[in-house]
């Protein structure tokens, strides 16, 4: 398994205050990441970080081999890194097509190929194509928000929270789609509340704890270790 | 037990005394108070649009407007914008009522490109033919206060409209472009290197705009959109303090000196524009219809979506591949040089300059063209600019031109609160309204919704 995106010793600040504090995670080509973490962890600076929103002041981040850390984030997406961020953040009053081709914007124009895969991966989406996307519900926006990631033809797929605040039915979904997308091909590295459910569909996981990697390990041995259980299922304490 | 009791002696004593109760009702009551709100306000515009006091008679401005039949038309009006508040929300239903077929088969007309087409070419001659017929003071009036106008809405809308970027400071790159002729065709005290025609001027005039516009944009642009605001806000009036104060550069108050008309002598093509408006209101009227036609090129291009993107949401935007400080700062270039443009033909149009030309209130009467017209839409600036700045030449000698302003403020709140989206709205611009009303997004005058951090 090649290394298809790393980090290595990653610091981030907001001002003063440090927020990742040397953080080193490696993802595979074709795997599935979970990162697990508790509120304020870090999660989501980790993922904005990598897609060039933030910008490491320590450490390096290296995806195919070549440096990004310094990249603004268009340049990012343009290299195959497509995010779907923390509260879905769609263009409200466009429609879900033109949302989707906007996550072709890369390209010029979306393609025909891609938008066919959004909408076999997403059928409620083909059926809603001409609604604005600020009308969508919470559940279909978060599908739109992954579809409109998907539209730049991602090497590896950035995803943060896309269960939260779905119900138990949609969220059961949403993971096998992910797992899905991992079939044909996309890498994922997914951030989640939804501990058990990600280390399910995941084949290896880290646990962020107030900027720092405290543990990484196979997807199915963190499921089974205890102290996760403890931090994440509420199980009593190791 | 005794927490029900509690409860009930919290609870406000019933009516006590009659006649206090009824005035606390009426305080409470929302329509009463406004009401009295219109009123008030009535009286207000009667003292205000009446005769003023004088020296030997103090309180004549009062009793002169308050003791009058006339002061009745004012509490009618009072009287019938309250009702218009009051009943706004079934008078927006009966309107709606009136207007959805019309609106209907507005879009479903122009939704064909045939019928859109032979409409924009019916439009085009009827403005090329109809000025003919006009008197030499409504030709002027369509050079200096529409023509000039129309040029600088459209070039607001792209800042303004496209990509949702607020320039409060619009007028500075108009003055810097009239300057910058008046430079170069050697109307400024301080001598050009070497003279231009005015109309070669141009090119330098626009550059000038455009290169001002990039230096303040290039460092604001990276930040919020509300420093954009404050910033383009002071630098309007740094650039209209300059021309009041810099005397041996600009002239000062007193005025530059004579800037010469247009003139072309270009491949056997010879042409020398006069005092007459006429050949600057075709020469104007070129420029806009190429202009109009560039800008709604670039609305539908790549371009014109990266911008729409920018203005939904900015993160997202760049989160999609879009170089979001790039199409900024080129919204906000474009803008200052069809700014600057606009600049020198007024230049050699009325060819004295005065700074009071260029101050603060031009760049919010220009944004206020934009939003009546119907922000991001094309046709609509052209008839925003177009309409607005007819009006207070219509209405000339038969208001006291002292109160014109009353009129048009009360003409912009009324536009405001039963059709915010302007006369001709952009399709997008509607919908935005329309899922504001249902408290889905937040609309304001100029930026999308800020999608929070948090969800
Ligand atoms: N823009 C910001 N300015 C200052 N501090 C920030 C900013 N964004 C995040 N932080 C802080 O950085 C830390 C990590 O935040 P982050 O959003 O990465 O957490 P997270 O793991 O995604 O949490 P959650 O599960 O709640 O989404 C938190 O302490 C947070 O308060
Ligand atoms: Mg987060």
């Amino acid at each position: 398994m090649s290394v298809l995106l790393q980090l290595s010793d990653v610091q981030v600040r907001y001002g003063a205050i440090a927020a990742l504090k040397g953080v080193t995670v490696e993802i595979g080509a074709g795997e599935i990441v979970a990162l697990l973490g508790a509120n304020g962890a870090g999660k989501t600076t980790t993922l904005r970080t990598i897609s060039g929103q933030l910008h490491p002041h320590e450490g390096r981040i290296f995806f195919e081999g070549r440096r990004i850390d310094g990249l603004p984030a268009h340049e990012v997406v343009g290299l195959g890194i497509g995010h779907s961020p923390e509260g879905r953040r769609i263009f409200p009053r466009m429609s879900v097509l033109e949302n989707l081709q906007m996550g072709a914007y890369r390209f010029g124009r979306a393609r025909k190929d891609d938008l066919d895969r959004v909408f076999a991966l997403f059928p409620r989406l083909l059926e809603r194509r001409t609604q604005d996307g600020g009308t969508l519900s919470g559940g279909e926006q978060q599908m739109l928000a992954i579809g409109r990631a998907l539209m730049s033809r991602p090497t590896v797929l950035l995803l943060d929270e896309p269960s939260m605040g779905l119900a138990p039915l949609l969220v059961q979904q949403i993971f096998d789609i992910i797992r899905e997308i991992n079939e044909q091909g996309t890498t994922v590295l997914l951030v989640e509340q939804n501990a058990v459910q990600a280390l399910s569909i995941a084949h290896r996981g880290y646990v962020l704890e107030t900027g720092s990697i405290v543990m990484s390990d196979a997807a199915s041995s963190l499921l089974v270790d205890p102290r996760v259980r403890a931090a994440y299922l509420g199980e009593g304490a190791a | 037990m005794s927490a029900i009791r509690d409860s009930e002696a919290i609870r406000p004593p019933q009516s006590a005394g009659g006649g206090r109760s009824a005035w606390q009702r009426l305080r409470r009551n929302n329509n009463a108070r406004k009401l009295v709100a219109c009123i008030i306000g009535a009286l207000v515009a009667a003292v205000i649009t009446g005769p003023s006091g004088s020296v030997s008679h103090p309180t004549a401005g009062f009793t002169g407007a308050l003791f009058h039949p006339r002061v009745i038309v004012f509490l009618v009006l009072g009287v019938l914008l309250w009702l218009a508040m009051v009943g706004r929300e079934t008078l927006s239903e009966n309107i709606k009522t009136v207007t959805a077929p019309i609106s209907m088969a507005r879009t479903r007309w122009l939704g064909d490109p045939k019928v859109r087409y032979s409409l924009y070419a019916a439009l085009l001659i009827f403005a090329i033919i109809y000025p003919r017929s006009l008197s030499s003071f409504w030709q002027g009036v369509l050079v200096d206060q529409i023509g000039v106008y129309v040029l600088l809405a459209i070039g607001l809308n792209v800042v303004v409209g496209f990509a949702g970027l607020l320039d409060l400071g619009y007028i500075a790159f108009y003055a810097i472009g009239a300057y910058s002729c008046a430079y170069w065709t050697g109307a400024l005290p301080i001598k050009p290197v070497f003279h231009l025609n005015p109309f070669v001027s141009i090119v330098f005039a626009v550059a000038a705009a455009m290169i001002a516009g990039v230096i303040l944009g290039a460092p604001t642009l990276r930040l919020r959109g509300d420093y954009l605001a404050i910033v383009t806000l002071g630098f309007g009036e740094i650039i209209t303090i300059y021309a009041n104060n810099l005397q041996s550069v600009t002239g000062g108050a007193g005025g530059t000196n004579v800037v010469p008309h247009l003139s072309v002598n270009l491949l056997g093509l010879k042409y020398h524009w006069k005092l007459d408006s006429l050949p600057y209101y075709y020469l104007l009227l070129v420029f806009v219809v190429a202009i109009l036609v560039m800008f709604r090129a670039l609305e539908n291009s790549r371009v014109g979506r990266a911008w729409t993107a920018i203005r939904e949401d900015e993160v997202a935007a760049e989160a999609s591949g879009v170089n979001t400080f790039k199409y900024k700062l080129l919204a906000f270039a474009m803008g200052a040089s069809t700014s600057g443009f606009a600049g020198v033909l007024f230049a050699s149009k009325v060819q004295t300059l005065y700074p009071s030309s260029f101050a603060l209130t031009e760049s919010i009467l220009i944004l206020v063209l934009v939003i009546f017209g119907g922000m991001g839409s094309l046709p609509g600036a052209v008839l925003g600019a177009a309409v607005l700045q007819w009006l207070p030449q219509f209405l000339r000698g038969k208001i006291n031109q002292a109160d014109l302003f009353l009129y048009l403020g009360a003409l912009l709140i009324i536009m405001m609160i039963f059709r915010p989206q302007g006369i001709w709205p952009s399709r997008r611009r509607a919908r935005e309204l329309a899922m504001a009303e249902a408290g889905l997004t937040e609309a304001d005058a100029v930026s999308g919704p800020t999608a929070g951090e948090v969800q």
